[in-house]
């Protein structure tokens, strides 16, 4: 058997950015903490999809994650970007956990429409929440950490830092996770689900796990993104955001947990350079990318790299 | 055919915008106004069915044989591309073709003015919605097409060109489309992004009826639409998400939908 350097490659990775970080420019920085923010939410839509559920509303979770910190600092004066993701990833996994119970029972289409339809609720309610700042959302504080404020030009390192840490603890986890008895039945799912019920084993409840996981992530991603931006509106629930991730998603593949940073990066660049050579028609990049993508690389760019790796 | 198609938003905004200004340039000529409703319709013919025949041909063909998730994301990516494409024809200021509207005039009803032109589009909505029904149930075209989309390998062999029912069915589809984006542009002022909000709201109309059924979009239809104008009436600040509010109280009690198909299971 092929031995797994997904830790060793993962933990250099970091180490290498945090040595490399303060040389980077303070532009690069902050795309880097916004690729790790979405690369999050990606990590949780890539241990549904691995069961074959496309959910195409975790921008539900991501702008619970991303209010609730805001909430925080608005209502409670804390800024701390810690409390901050652990706050946003919390009440976006309780919030999974509920809807779970709905959402576990659905499948294929239904499944993506119906999470869509719950994170247009959330759009429609937040619009008309004048104390929420309504369209318009609202700022966030400047972010602290464990308490300490870093000085001006350090703070988008020390986010960056903070994001990357975060990242690598959830893709290390996810990665153990993929390897118990309840990660492994998700191709399972996805390939029979009627044949898993007759093992034994409850596609339901594996189901209804990943869901809480992949929230609970989204909601880790959306608050990081709130402070990295600084700025929060209802635009995050809308039901393009899900598109972004779902694009991000279909970008990396889903063959490793390292591929959502990879893919969130890389779209992250795409989206910067289309914008900047045409800001109208940036769309129109996007789509022909993602279009070109399904037809001629179905299983994502990740799959260039395993392909590469199998043959040396 | 089991497919959620999203670029059905473009060509909703594709035939209002063409609508728009082929209307726009008859009037300018000074040709008779009361002809502008046919023009309506003949523009949404001539860019929905060219479109339509080389999206299905070039892009969705090969792709037929792939999980029905990746034909959504396929038809989502067209979306994203053709959003822009209609940017860059029509550019981005908002359109408006008032005439066929202001023709019609408006009648009283219980001491309320009602436009006659709202009257012509339900009756619209009404022969087409009958159209299609009598075409799928009352036809063979219609029949053989239920049974193309119920198991393709066995119509095609017993020799049902089952390629060309697709494309039939594609491209009527998206002339539909077209057509409502059409009858609809003269009611409201053509803008970019018209196509975004129609698509999820028709996605919710087609989830509460049951994916697939005529009669359930016709009632899922008119749910979403009473629904609506009561919150605007009574509640105007849930009027955004009532409609997903019901859309997921409906699948909650009905998993797939009011008037839903049953399903073989597969083992």
């Amino acid at each position: 058997m092929r031995r797994d350097h997904t830790v060793t490659i993962l933990c250099t990775a970091f180490v290498f950015l945090a040595l490399a970080g303060p040389w980077l420019p303070q532009w690069a920085m902050f795309i880097m903490t916004v690729a790790f923010a979405r690369g999050l939410v990606v990590l949780g839509l890539l241990l549904l999809l691995r069961a074959g559920l496309v959910s195409f509303g975790q921008a539900l979770f991501y702008c619970l994650g991303a209010y609730s910190a805001g909430a925080l600092g608005r209502f409670f004066g804390v800024a701390d970007i810690f409390v901050e993701m652990a706050v946003g990833g919390a009440v976006a996994a309780a919030t999974a956990f509920v809807l779970g119970f709905l959402l576990a029972r659905y499948r294929g289409i239904f499944f993506g429409l119906l999470s869509l339809a719950l994170s247009m609720i959330l759009y429609g309610l937040l619009v008309k929440s004048e104390a929420l700042g309504s369209t318009d959302g609202f700022n966030i504080l400047p972010s602290t950490l464990f308490g300490l404020r870093p000085g001006a030009e350090w703070v988008r390192y020390a986010v960056l830092v903070s994001a990357a840490a975060v990242a690598l603890a959830a893709a290390l986890l996810v990665h153990r996770y993929l390897d118990t008895p309840l990660g492994r039945l998700a191709p399972a799912i996805k390939d029979n689900e009627i044949r898993v019920e007759y093992m034994g084993a409850s596609a339901r409840r594996a189901v209804h796990v990943k869901y809480v996981i992949a929230g609970g992530l989204a909601g880790i991603g959306g608050a990081l993104a709130a402070t990295a931006v600084g700025h929060i509106d209802p635009e995050m629930a809308y039901w393009t955001t899900s598109g972004e991730f779902i694009f991000i998603a279909i970008l990396a593949g889903t063959g490793n947990v390292a591929a959502p940073f990879v893919g969130a990066l890389i779209y992250g660049a795409i989206h910067t350079m289309a914008y900047d050579l045409s800001p109208n028609t940036w769309q129109l990049s996007l789509g022909a990318a993602l279009l070109l993508l399904i037809v001629f690389l179905p299983e994502g760019l990740w799959s260039l790299f395993s392909r590469y790796v199998r043959h040396s | 055919m089991k497919i959620v198609n999203v670029t059905h938003g473009s060509f909703y905004g594709i035939g209002a915008y063409a609508a728009a200004s082929l209307t726009a340039a008859w009037l300018a000529r000074g040709y008779p106004p009361m002809l502008s409703y046919a023009v309506l319709v003949v523009a949404a013919i001539v860019v929905a069915v060219p479109f339509a025949l080389v999206i299905e041909r070039a892009i969705l063909r090969p792709l037929y044989a792939r999980d029905e998730v990746v034909i959504l994301l396929v038809t989502y990516a067209l979306f994203l591309i053709l959003e822009d494409v209609v940017k860059l024809i029509w550019g981005v200021n908002p359109y408006f073709i008032a005439e066929p509207y202001a023709l019609l005039g408006s009648f009283q009803v219980a001491g309320m003015a009602y436009p006659t032109y709202n009257l012509v589009l339900v009756a619209a909505a009404l022969f087409f919605g009958g159209g299609l029904a009598w075409l799928l149930h009352g036809t063979r075209a219609g029949k053989l097409l239920l049974a193309v989309i119920h198991d393709p390998e066995v119509s095609r062999a017993m020799g049902v060109n089952v390629g060309r029912y697709y494309l039939a069915t594609f491209v009527l589809g998206s002339l539909l489309a077209a057509l409502a984006g059409a009858f609809t542009a003269p009611t409201v002022s053509v803008v970019p992004g018209l196509g975004v909000d129609v698509i999820v709201l028709s996605f919710a109309v087609v989830v509460i009826g049951g994916l697939g059924s005529l009669p359930g979009a016709a009632v899922g239809a008119a749910m979403v639409g009473v629904v609506r104008s009561l919150s605007v009436h009574y509640m105007p600040q849930v009027e955004l998400f009532v409609i997903y509010f019901v859309m997921a109280v409906v699948l909650a009690l009905r998993p797939r939908g009011l008037f839903s198909l049953a399903e073989p299971r597969k083992i």
